[in-house]
C-alpha cells in the first residue's frame, strides 16, 4: 500500500482501527475533534462501537465499563478534557484495566488556548488523577510515529494491564504528513477470560473493583503496581539520539514536535561547524534516565539544554537524570507559540559562547 | 406424609452472606427482589451488575453474578460501556440518591436519554447513608440531617429532586416507575416493577428505571417501624408512587 497523506488526528483514528480497537468513547474538544469525526464514520464500518458521551467524565468511565467487560478500548481528548478524565484514569489504573488514552495537548492552564503545547507533561507522567499509579506515556514526533506508537500503545496496555497514554501537542493532531500502514497489524489480544465481567455462565462471578478497605490487601496491590512500573522502567524505555556520536559540545533534549524544530536547529549549527547533538525521549514514563545521563556525561559535552513548549516540565526529569553533573539550561515557549529554529540556533550559540554553566 | 416442600429460600442470585446493612434498612429487601427477578427470568449467568458509591458499594458481596464497582455517580457510564460492547448481556446499575441524584445526575439523564438498554434500580432514602446522614438532593423539606441541622430549607437547598418524574419527561422511550418497600403490599408492587424493568431489557425494548423509596432508620434517627411510617407519611405524598412512563404507551404530544 502506498503512503497516504493524512492529518494526525485521522491517522490516530485509523491506527486504532488497525490495532483492533473495538470501542471508542469521546467528547468533542479542539484540537483533537477530528479523531471523533473520523471514527464516527469508520467505527461502524468495522463493526466497532462509537459513542459520543455527555462529558469527558462519562466518556472515560464508559472506557472503564467496556475495558472491564473485556473489550479493547480507547479515547482521545485534549488538555481540559484530560483533566476531567483523570477521575476515571485513577480507577482504570487501580482496576488494572488495559486502555489507551491520547492527549492532543493544547496550551493552558485553564481554557488557555487551542494552539500546541507540551504543558501537560507533568500531569501525564506524574499522575493527574488521585492515588498511587502511573500511566505508561509515549510521545511521538511525526504522524508516522504517532501511528506506530498508537498501535504499540494497545500492545503495551495489554502487556501490563495498565492504561497507556500517548501525548502529542496540537501540531501532531492538526498537521498532515504521509503515513504508511503497510505491515501494521493488531497486537495479539490479552486473554481477559480470567477477570472480565461477561456474565458468569460456567464459572464463579468476576468482580472488577477498586475499593480495598483492608490496608494490607491494598498495600499489596500498591506493591504489585509498583512492580509493574519497575518492569516498564527496565523494558519500555525508548529514545532517539541525533548526531551524538562525534563528541558534541552541547546536548539538546527535546521531545514531540519540539524535537523536530531542534533537529533543524542542530542541522544549521552543524553547517556552521558547531557540534551540537540531540537526545529525544520517546517514552516519557518511563523516562530514559540512564541513556540520557550517558549521552550527557560524554566528556566533550559542556552543557545540556532542554527545549519545551512549556515553562519547564520535562526539565525536572532531565534534572533528575543528570544528578547535577552537567550545567543545565532551559529554553521554553508558551501560550501556543512553537519555538523557531533561529531562536534555538541563537540560544545554542549563546550557551557555547560564554561556556558558563547553571541555569 | 408427602415430601417437605420448600416455599421460601434464598434466591440463587444471592450469595450466602450476612449483609453489613443496618437493622431496618431496606437495601436487603431490594437486593432480594432483584435476585428473585434474575432467577425467575433465568438471567443470572449473563448479568453484570454495577455497584455505586454509597451504602451499597459492597453489593457484589451479596449478589451472585458478575459485578463492576463504579466511581461515585458514574454507574450509568460504566453500564453504557458494557452494554455497547456486550449488547446481549443483562446490565443493571444499583444506585443511591447521593450517587444518582446528585453527583451522577448528568450520567443518569443522558443514559436514559440515549435509551441505553440497561436497567437502573434507584434506591431513594432521602439521605446520604454511608457518610453518616448528610442532606441529599432527595432530603424532604424541613428534614434534619447533619448538613441541614435546622432542617432542609427549600429556599436555599431547593425542593427534593423527583428523579423518576424528571426522566419520564424525556421523549426517548423508556420504562420509569416509582415504588416503595415499607409494607408487604408495596414490596409485592415493587417486585412487579423490577421484574418488568428487567423484562423490557431482556426484550431489548428500552432503558428501564425503577425508583424505590427506601428507609434509613439509623440516619433518620428512628426505629425501623417509625421509619416505615415516616416513609409512608412524609415521602410518599411528595414522591408519588406509580408508573411514570412506559414503552407500551405512546408519548403525549
Amino acid at each position: 500500500m502506498a503512503k497516504k497523506l493524512m492529518k494526525g488526528n485521522e491517522a490516530i483514528g485509523e491506527a486504532a482501527i488497525v490495532a483492533g480497537a473495538q470501542a471508542y468513547f469521546c467528547y468533542p474538544i479542539t484540537p483533537q475533534t477530528e479523531v471523533a469525526e473520523y471514527l464516527a464514520k469508520r467505527m461502524p464500518e468495522v463493526g466497532g462501537v462509537f459513542v459520543q458521551a455527555e462529558s469527558e467524565l462519562a466518556a472515560s468511565q464508559m472506557i472503564f465499563g467496556a475495558a472491564a467487560a473485556g473489550a479493547r478500548v480507547f479515547t482521545t481528548s485534549s488538555s481540559p478534557g484530560i483533566s476531567l478524565m483523570s477521575e476515571a484514569m485513577s480507577y482504570i489504573a487501580a482496576a488494572e484495566l488495559p486502555a489507551v488514552f491520547i492527549n492532543i495537548i493544547r496550551c493552558g492552564p485553564g481554557l488557555g488556548g487551542i494552539l500546541p503545547s507540551q504543558g501537560d507533561y507533568l500531569q501525564a507522567t506524574k499522575g493527574g488523577g488521585h492515588g498511587d499509579y502511573r500511566f505508561l506515556v509515549l510521545a511521538p514526533s511525526t504522524i508516522q510515529e504517532t501511528v506506530d506508537l498508537t498501535i504499540e500503545a494497545f500492545r503495551l496496555a495489554d502487556k501490563y494491564r495498565n492504561p497507556v497514554m500517548l501525548i502529542g501537542d496540537g501540531l501532531i493532531g492538526q498537521m498532515m504528513e504521509p503515513v504508511d500502514f503497510e505491515g501494521r497489524t493488531a497486537p495479539p489480544r490479552l486473554d481477559t477470560s480470567g477477570w472480565a465481567t461477561t456474565g458468569c455462565a460456567g464459572r464463579e462471578p468476576h468482580i472488577v473493583k477498586t475499593l480495598f478497605l483492608d490496608p494490607n490487601v491494598l498495600e499489596q496491590r500498591n506493591r504489585k503496581m509498583r512492580d509493574k512500573y519497575e518492569q516498564m522502567k527496565r523494558e519500555e524505555v525508548r529514545f532517539e539520539t541525533y548526531l551524538c556520536d562525534d563528541a558534541p559540545e552541547l546536548l539538546v533534549a527535546a521531545y514531540g514536535t519540539t524535537a523536530r524544530v531542534v533537529r533543524t536547529a542542530v542541522d544549521r549549527l552543524r553547517e556552521e561547524g558547531v557540534k551540537v547533538g540531540m537526545f529525544r525521549p520517546i517514552s516519557v514514563f518511563p523516562f530514559p534516565d540512564e541513556p540520557l545521563r550517558q549521552q550527557a556525561l560524554v566528556p566533550s559535552v559542556k552543557a545540556v539544554l532542554v527545549v519545551e513548549m512549556s515553562m519547564g516540565q520535562m526539565l525536572e526529569d532531565v534534572e533528575r537524570a543528570l544528578q547535577g553533573r552537567r550545567p543545565l539550561h532551559f529554553f521554553g515557549r508558551g501560550g501556543g507559540n512553537v519555538p523557531a529554529p533561529e531562536e534555538l540556533v541563537r540560544e545554542c550559540r549563546r550557551l557555547l559562547g560564554n561556556g558558563q554553566g547553571g541555569r | 406424609m408427602g415430601e417437605p416442600i420448600t416455599i421460601f429460600k434464598r434466591p440463587a442470585s444471592l450469595r450466602d452472606a450476612f449483609t453489613h446493612y443496618c437493622p431496618g434498612c431496606t437495601h436487603g429487601v431490594i437486593h432480594r427482589l432483584i435476585a428473585e427477578t434474575l432467577d425467575e427470568l433465568g438471567l443470572r449467568e449473563r448479568t453484570i451488575g454495577i455497584a455505586p458509591v454509597g451504602c451499597s458499594v459492597l453489593a457484589y458481596n451479596y449478589f451472585y453474578c458478575d459485578f463492576q464497582e463504579a466511581a461515585h455517580g458514574r454507574a450509568p457510564a460504566l453500564a453504557t460501556g458494557i452494554k455497547r460492547v456486550l449488547p446481549d448481556r443483562i446490565v443493571f446499575t444499583y444506585q443511591g440518591d447521593g450517587d444518582l441524584a446528585s453527583i451522577g445526575t448528568a450520567e443518569i439523564v443522558h443514559a436514559a436519554n440515549r435509551g441505553e438498554k440497561f436497567t437502573t434500580i434507584f434506591v431513594n432514602n432521602a439521605i446520604y447513608g454511608m457518610t453518616g446522614g448528610q442532606m441529599a438532593p432527595t432530603t424532604m423539606p424541613n428534614q434534619v440531617t447533619t448538613t441541614c441541622p435546622r432542617g432542609r430549607d427549600v429556599n436555599l437547598a431547593g425542593w427534593p429532586l423527583p428523579v423518576a418524574d424528571l426522566l419520564a419527561q424525556l421523549r426517548t422511550p423508556s420504562y420509569v416507575e416509582r415504588v416503595a418497600v415499607h409494607t408487604p403490599r408495596h414490596i409485592i408492587q415493587a417486585k412487579r416493577a423490577i421484574r418488568q424493568a428487567f423484562q423490557y431489557q431482556a426484550e431489548r425494548r428500552c432503558y428501564s428505571f425503577v425508583e424505590v423509596l427506601s428507609t434509613c432508620p439509623t440516619n433518620w434517627g428512628k426505629t425501623p417501624a417509625e421509619a416505615c411510617q415516616w416513609l409512608d407519611e412524609v415521602m410518599v405524598p411528595y414522591f408519588k408512587l406509580g408508573l411514570k412512563k412506559s414503552p407500551d404507551r405512546p408519548p403525549v404530544e
